[in-house]
């Protein structure tokens, strides 16, 4: 049995050094999609060292929030990665309620963020700003349905306890309920990293953005730190998929890490798959989506407790 | 007075152009109107001694083309506009060409020079705390033309859109006049270079009409399939850019390819991937031999079915379906208020096809026309009449190519010059894959462009785009657009 937190801390190292693949994944299965050879795989390695050698440039109109907003963003991004149970191992920093945290360290990121686009007076960034918020507080219902789903299993509102309450028969006994937070929480996942179909992460035109509208005034290294903040943050919701489909009698094992960063590479697939075959939603629909993504969260919890045998 | 009615293609002397009182005037175009087998083609002023005339061109679909009238004003006139509300473009053109104020006009801005203030002011505004401006453009992302348009929103709710052109404007009409001479083909084919067919075609038959040159039958086919080559291409930019605003990648990606096959068929027929060059007033630069003529009809249909694959993943798409479905409405009372032609009046369900309409007898022998229209007039609608004019298309080139493999098409031109009648006036019509391309020209007593005016489907149909929008969310903007896809330069000529 290797040390846990060997185990855990490279997993932590290589997903900050791995995250920007994912797009490039997700941009590659498009593009098998759509029939073209699709950009590099690496590309957002190469766009991030572009940007780092370049200087940002700022309107005079701006305050300070526009140039906070990145580093702050970033800082809460990676502060929240420090609270995941790497490689299905709990984090040193974990405790009860952590997961609450996480989220809103999340929320924390973004918030910043929004400021930051009001910041700059535009009205495309404000329209951005409004929007982001809107179907985050939706978002947010069902991501409390899933933290709701994973204290019903394990007592508490954490990470934290998920990896210790091994046993092998997981899906053999929870699968209904497992597959139900699951779904649910990939229709976060989707909306929360500004994925088609409630985001249009390629598109040029202002009008229909949401998130990209927000980082429309942003070049250089402060654009690099949002772009690698977003593949992080995208690989984190990935990470907590994981965590719930992967069977926990694997954790703490080299087997449970290779697994998890398997899992979460096959997510971006999905992810991709997902964005070639459906259109966008239009946004009235948004938050119909996100309050079924609640429902199905809740209807996890609820066979959870009524068919499989209540808390444990 | 009766007006005078002239055929599509057709000459008339000017001085038979019946002038009538201002009220007779008045009737007969709100009259027109109101008709949905009539429409207003074309409205222009002509000096005349210390006065004007205003030229009004009807079009009247099933009779023989066109009726003239006009009306004799001075430099401040009552404006027509406001109980003609598909004059109002026109009006305000007048206005700004020939310096006549139409007085009481609801609208007078300018069409194609820019407004005089740039911060915004007189745009329409709207008071209340909740309201604000969304200004987009002239400069958008992505290559694009230029055109500012300004929404009034409350929330992500448009109340109104306001759309301001006139960044385009290169003179084309002016540069026109003392014409025709070697410029002028080439002022034609780029006053719209997407639509580079059907305006040269407009202006060949234009000339050939003031000039009283018979062009083959042969010959006029060879144009038309020119010009379905384009409509396609064109069409099938225009279904994958909307499937792209859509994020609906396949479909996108796959159409950007087939549209490329479609301008290398072009090119393949006349050696340009956009057509020009090819169509010369007397006649066609090139023939059509059998080779050439089967070589395209199997790449023809070789394509085909790779657009057919493309095009039933986006229609039967329920994620595409419901995103286009009830997406910018425009009713088919507000199409025929505004004089909407071309596609997006088909798609609001005005039956108006200029091939139909009148009688083209290019089409007859191969494939029956046919004026495809939907009901609901919203973006889907507009999206399936595309879809559906593509079948015609198809089946048209497919009988005329067969037809050229067995009968090749010999080149025609008209190496001895053109002389256009002296004091005369012609009228012609072409439906390019935007709608109806109308021409008029008007020429002095030695034969040369004392006035030509060209009226592009766009300037028609730019109005349409701002009732689309009312009451829309904005983040639906692009997509209704797209699915006007409207000329910024075919309109500021």
């Amino acid at each position: 049995m290797a040390n846990p937190t060997v185990i855990w801390l490279s997993s932590f190292l290589l997903s900050l050094i791995l995250a920007p693949l994912l797009p490039g994944i997700v941009n590659k299965v498009k593009a098998f999609f759509a029939g073209r050879r699709g950009p590099n795989l690496f590309q957002l390695y190469f766009d991030l060292a572009k940007l780092l050698r370049k200087e940002g440039v700022f309107s005079a109109t701006a305050g300070g929030f526009l140039q906070v907003a990145p580093p702050v963003s970033l800082g809460c991004l990676l502060l929240a990665a420090l609270l995941l149970p790497h490689g299905l191992v709990r984090s040193p920093l974990g405790f009860g309620g952590d997961a609450v945290l996480f989220f809103y360290l999340l929320g924390m990121a973004r918030f910043i963020t929004v400021l930051g686009a009001l910041d700059t007076g535009s009205s495309f960034e404000g329209m951005g700003a409004s929007r982001e918020m809107q179907f985050s507080a939706l978002a947010e219902g069902a991501i409390f349905g899933v933290i709701g789903f994973i204290a019903v299993f394990t007592g508490r509102a954490g990470f934290t306890m998920l990896p210790a309450d091994g046993g092998g028969e997981w899906w053999s006994v929870h699968a209904v309920s497992l597959l139900l937070a699951a779904a649910a929480f990939f229709v976060v996942l989707m909306a929360e990293n500004c994925r088609v179909p409630f985001d249009d992460p390629e598109t040029h035109l202002e009008l229909t953005m949401i998130h990209e509208a927000m980082i429309l005034d942003y070049g250089g290294p402060d654009l690099a730190l949002i772009l690698y903040g977003a593949s992080l943050k995208l690989w984190m919701y990935a990470m907590v998929l994981m965590m719930l489909v992967l069977p926990w009698s694997i954790c703490g094992t080299w087997l449970g890490m290779g697994c998890t960063l398997g899992g979460v590479l096959l997510t971006a697939v999905v992810v991709g798959a997902v964005e070639s075959s459906m259109a966008r939603y239009r946004f009235l629909k948004v938050p119909r989506m996100l309050v079924g993504a609640l429902a199905v969260a809740l209807l996890g919890i609820f066979f959870r407790l009524v068919f499989e045998g209540g808390i444990q | 007075m009766l007006p005078m009615k002239i055929g599509n293609g057709m000459a008339a002397l000017w001085r038979e152009v019946p002038v009538c009182e201002m009220a007779e005037f008045r009737a007969w175009l709100r009259e027109i109107s109101e008709t949905e087998r009539r429409r207003i083609a074309a409205f222009f002023a002509v000096p005349d001694d210390e006065q004007f005339r205003l030229v009004a061109v009807a079009e009247d679909a099933g009779g023989c083309g066109f009726a003239l009238c006009s009306v004799r004003v001075c430099r401040v006139y009552p404006a027509l506009s406001g109980e003609i509300a598909a004059l109002q473009k026109f009006e305000r053109l007048i206005a700004e060409r020939d310096g006549l104020v139409p007085e009481g006009h609801p609208y007078l801005q300018p069409v194609r020079r820019l407004r005089e203030d740039e911060d915004g002011r007189g745009f329409l505004a709207e008071r209340g705390a909740a309201v604000h401006d969304v200004a987009v453009g002239p400069v958008h992302a992505g290559v694009i033309e230029p055109g500012h348009f300004r929404f009034e929103c409350v929330g992500e709710k448009v109340h109104s859109l306001e759309i301001a052109l006139g960044y385009q404007h290169r003179g084309i009409e002016a540069m026109l006049a003392g014409g025709p001479d070697e410029k002028t083909l080439h002022l034609m084919e780029t006053a719209d270079g997407s639509s580079s067919i059907a305006v040269a075609t407009a202006y060949a038959r234009l000339i050939e009409a003031l000039s009283g040159i018979a062009v083959p039958a042969e010959t006029v086919t060879l144009r038309a399939i020119a010009l379905e080559l384009e409509r396609i291409a064109n069409h099938v930019g225009d279904l994958g850019a909307l499937a792209g605003d859509v994020a609906f990648l396949p479909t996108a990606s796959f159409c950007g390819r087939i549209r490329g096959e479609y301008l290398n068929m072009t090119a393949e027929l006349c050696g340009n991937r956009f057509g020009r060059n090819f169509i010369l007033p007397g006649g066609t630069r090139f023939g059509l031999d059998a080779a050439r003529a089967g070589k395209i009809l199997d790449w023809l249909r070789r394509v085909k079915r790779d657009l057919d694959g493309a095009l039933k993943l986006f229609f039967d798409s329920p994620t595409v379906l419901d995103r286009l479905e009830n997406t910018g409405r425009v009713s088919r009372e507000t199409a025929l208020h505004l004089g909407a032609v071309g596609p997006a009046a088909r798609a609001s369900g005005v039956a108006r096809d200029a091939r139909c309409d009148f009688g083209w007898s290019e089409y007859a022998p191969y494939a029956a026309c046919e004026c495809v229209t939907e009901e609901t007039g919203d973006v889907l609608a507009r999206a399936r009449v595309r879809l559906r004019e593509l079948e015609f298309s198809h089946r048209f080139l497919d009988a005329a190519l067969a037809e050229a493999v067995r009968r090749p098409i010999e080149a025609v031109r008209c190496d001895s010059g053109i002389f256009p009648a002296a004091d005369s006036i012609a009228v012609s019509a072409v439906e390019g894959w935007r709608g109806e391309h109308i021409h008029v020209a008007l020429t002095d007593s030695r034969g040369y462009f004392e006035v030509y005016r060209m009226v592009d489907p766009s300037l028609r149909n730019w109005e349409m785009l701002g009732m689309a929008l009312r009451g829309e969310e904005i983040s639906n903007f692009p997509i209704c657009n797209k699915s006007f896809n409207l000329s910024y330069c075919g309109h500021d000529l």
